[in-house]
């Protein structure tokens, strides 16, 4: 018995049926450089299949922000708590709904668009994913140069609280990555579900407090409307930027399911990642 | 030496959809066969008839020593793929295990997530790295890469321009540069130009000779197995045949190529032609059906056809092609040689010279046409063959394109 088990120690690498691959952390570190990589050929391909390019990802926040602010504030004539202009406030929820969106929809096709290398070549799958979240995260730095931009027209100064920024962009990138993860793995096993995707995103849009502030919802319905994990990121992304008030109670809901949802996707691509190769 | 891989008792077993059409499950036919089964329970193990297990590896076990140069072959289907997609983790056994030393690299495909956009260099990088190599690593290798794949002058434009040949070289060259302690290469030698494979099986032989790493090879080329490998394992049907040293593996697989490549007409399409070929067999000089010859073997072809609507412009043709299927030659008789006037069925046989056809592997072409060009039936790539080596003027060039023919002509000095 003894024996045996020095044996196996002397071996690098041990392939077996539903081996809980310890490895895998580790190799996730030795192929940082595709993280990148990756990323980069995306975004790369990307500005140079497009004459549009990096202005589309300039026009459509800001079409949408537009559009918004005449519905919500001039028509539904909503109130904005803050001292903000009603634009730069719709903006603020724009960023990172506009982020988190796009990062779901290309992470949730991320596998089936590189199925040739899923079949080809051993690499911990984790990285298509998470590289095409990063790749989204260029998008949402051109549209933060408008609200630079926006800023200035209006000559709004933000509040200090802005230093906290990279902490929520870190939560959106999170909160993206854990249900892209999810939905990436269902979209490799049911093939269908990719039609399901856009319809999640559009539902998304319309129970995210995105062309308003979530202050309009009653105190009644705080707490479950906070299960939406986007209403904690899009409250911190205006309290940082235009200092509007914060709730924190329901910010602590939002973070745990964020923390929940990451972890389920992370368990769930794990277990599912094994037979990508075999379904895709 | 040491042992660099053990497998033991390995195997894979794929659920196959008998009913679906497509490969992937859809939500919605889980969602509706979920909702039959609530709705009708008694006859729920109906639902499982159109699943069947298939077992592409059954039971395998092999070792491999660090250094040795180890083809696999096997008939298409023998389970080779999925040895090698086992072995590169790409996918799961079902059972057994495996056990490595060192880092592996597998090459199951060149060129695997070059992008037709970037170009050149941009590609090295994303291959490299697609490949498990880092960037500093890549960055040392680059020169090498560049020079080994003769595309200086074409780095910065994008491989979508490159011809095949630029860009095999160029997918190939990344890979030879890994430093892996094995290495794992499926069939991709069948591309590029024979001067690029050969300094291609020069690199390999080289990683492996000079360096002491491990490669595991899959052809069909038997020649460049021979030539390449020091040991081979033969599969069949998911399980190992034969394991052994290369020269008595190749033979036995090329004896044990059985009838079993014998062209039989489609009975679905039978009425729907008058006049068809109806099966076309390969044997040797004693009636024996089989698929492979010696060079000095006579090679005789034996076939039938239906001829239902009679003309005597009819003619029968039969082509043997190389593997890359050029005409190696064409002959053409007129139908009125083996029947006079009247529909029924036609049977001949073709016997081809012995000692001409160079060690290789071919296949036919056979079709029924008449004078004016109108073709009745036509069947191509069938009945592939091999010609192997019992000592030829050549036989130390197996492996190289030759040509298709060897002649003895007359020398003279003079």
């Amino acid at each position: 018995m003894k024996t045996t088990k020095s044996n196996n120690e002397d071996w690098d690498l041990v392939l077996e049926s539903g081996r809980a691959d310890k490895h895998y952390w580790k190799d996730l570190w030795r192929y940082r450089d595709l993280f990148y990589i990756l990323s980069w050929r995306d975004i790369k391909v990307r500005y140079k299949q497009t004459v549009l390019g990096a202005a589309w990802s300039i026009i459509r926040p800001l079409l949408t922000t537009i559009i918004f602010t005449i519905v919500f504030s001039k028509i539904a004539k909503l109130d904005n708590p803050g001292n903000a202009p009603y634009a730069l406030m719709v903006f603020a929820g724009m960023l990172p709904w506009q982020f988190f969106s796009n990062a779901l929809s290309e992470s949730s096709n991320s596998l089936i668009g590189n199925a040739n290398l899923i079949t080809k070549v051993y690499f911990p799958r984790l990285i298509i994913p998470a590289s095409s979240v990063i790749t989204s995260l260029l998008d949402f730095a051109i549209s933060f140069l408008i609200l630079i931009v926006m800023m200035f027209w209006y000559h709004y100064i933000p509040s200090w609280h802005i230093v906290f920024l990279p902490v929520f962009i870190i939560l959106a990138f999170l909160c993206a990555f854990g249900v892209g993860l999810y939905l990436t793995a269902v979209n490799v096993k049911y093939r269908d579900f990719r039609y399901i995707i856009p319809f999640i995103i559009q539902f998304g849009l319309y129970i995210t407090p995105v062309g308003f502030s979530s202050s309009v919802i009653g105190e009644k319905w705080k707490f479950l409307y906070a299960l939406n994990p986007m209403v904690g990121i899009i409250d911190g992304f205006r309290w940082c930027i235009l200092g509007d008030p914060m709730n924190w109670h329901s910010f602590i809901f939002s973070f745990v399911v964020i923390v929940i949802f990451l972890i389920i996707g992370i368990a769930y691509f794990r277990k599912m990642e094994k037979s990508f190769a075999d379904n895709i | 030496m040491s042992k660099i891989i053990e497998v033991r008792g390995l195997s894979k077993s794929y659920i196959i959809n008998h009913e679906g059409k497509e490969s992937y499950t859809a939500l919605r036919d889980v969602i509706a066969q979920k909702a039959k089964k609530i709705f009708s329970f008694p006859n729920w193990k109906s639902l499982n008839k159109t699943q069947e297990e298939f077992w592409a590896l059954k039971d395998i076990d092999f070792e491999i020593e660090q250094g040795d140069r180890v083809g696999i072959i096997g008939r298409n289907g023998a389970g080779k793929s999925t040895l090698l997609k086992i072995l590169s983790r790409i996918t799961e056994p079902t059972n057994g295990s495996i056990k490595i030393k060192g880092r592996i690299a597998s090459l199951l495909e060149v060129g695997t997530g070059f992008h037709p956009e970037l170009s050149g260099r941009e590609n090295i990088y994303l291959n490299g790295a697609i490949l498990g190599m880092s960037r500093a690593e890549i960055k040392k290798h680059f020169d090498a890469i560049v020079d080994f794949a003769e595309v200086e002058k074409f780095l910065d434009t994008p491989v979508k321009r490159y011809s095949s040949g630029m860009y095999v070289r160029l997918a190939f060259a990344v890979a030879a540069h890994l430093e892996p302690e094995i290495l794992i290469v499926d069939e991709v030698l069948a591309v590029g130009d024979a001067q690029f494979q050969k300094k291609c099986l020069g690199k390999m032989e080289d990683v492996s000779k000079n360096e002491g790493r491990t490669v595991l090879f899959v052809s069909h080329n038997m020649g460049v197995v021979s030539q390449l490998c020091t040991s081979a394992i033969l599969l069949n049907k998911g399980t190992i045949d034969y394991n052994g040293k290369v020269a008595s593996v190749v033979d036995k697989y090329l004896r044990n190529q059985s009838a079993t490549n014998d062209f039989n007409y489609n009975e679905v399409v039978n009425g729907i032609k008058p006049n068809f070929i109806e099966s076309i067999k390969i044997k040797n000089t004693e009636d024996q059906f089989v698929s492979s010859f010696s060079f000095d073997q006579q090679i005789v072809i034996e076939f039938t056809c239906q001829i239902n609507h009679y003309s005597p412009d009819l003619l029968i043709g039969i082509g043997m092609q190389d593997k890359s299927n050029s005409r190696v030659f064409t002959v053409v008789k007129e139908i009125d040689f083996f029947m006079d006037n009247k529909s029924g069925q036609l049977r001949g046989e073709l016997t081809l010279p012995q000692s001409l056809f160079a060690p290789n592997v071919y296949s036919f072409v056979f079709a029924l046409w008449t004078k004016m060009g109108v073709i009745h039936d036509v069947a191509e790539n069938v009945c592939v063959i091999s010609i192997h080596d019992n000592g030829t003027s050549l036989a130390a060039f197996e492996g190289a394109d030759y040509g298709s023919v060897i002649i003895n002509p007359t020398w003279k000095s003079c």
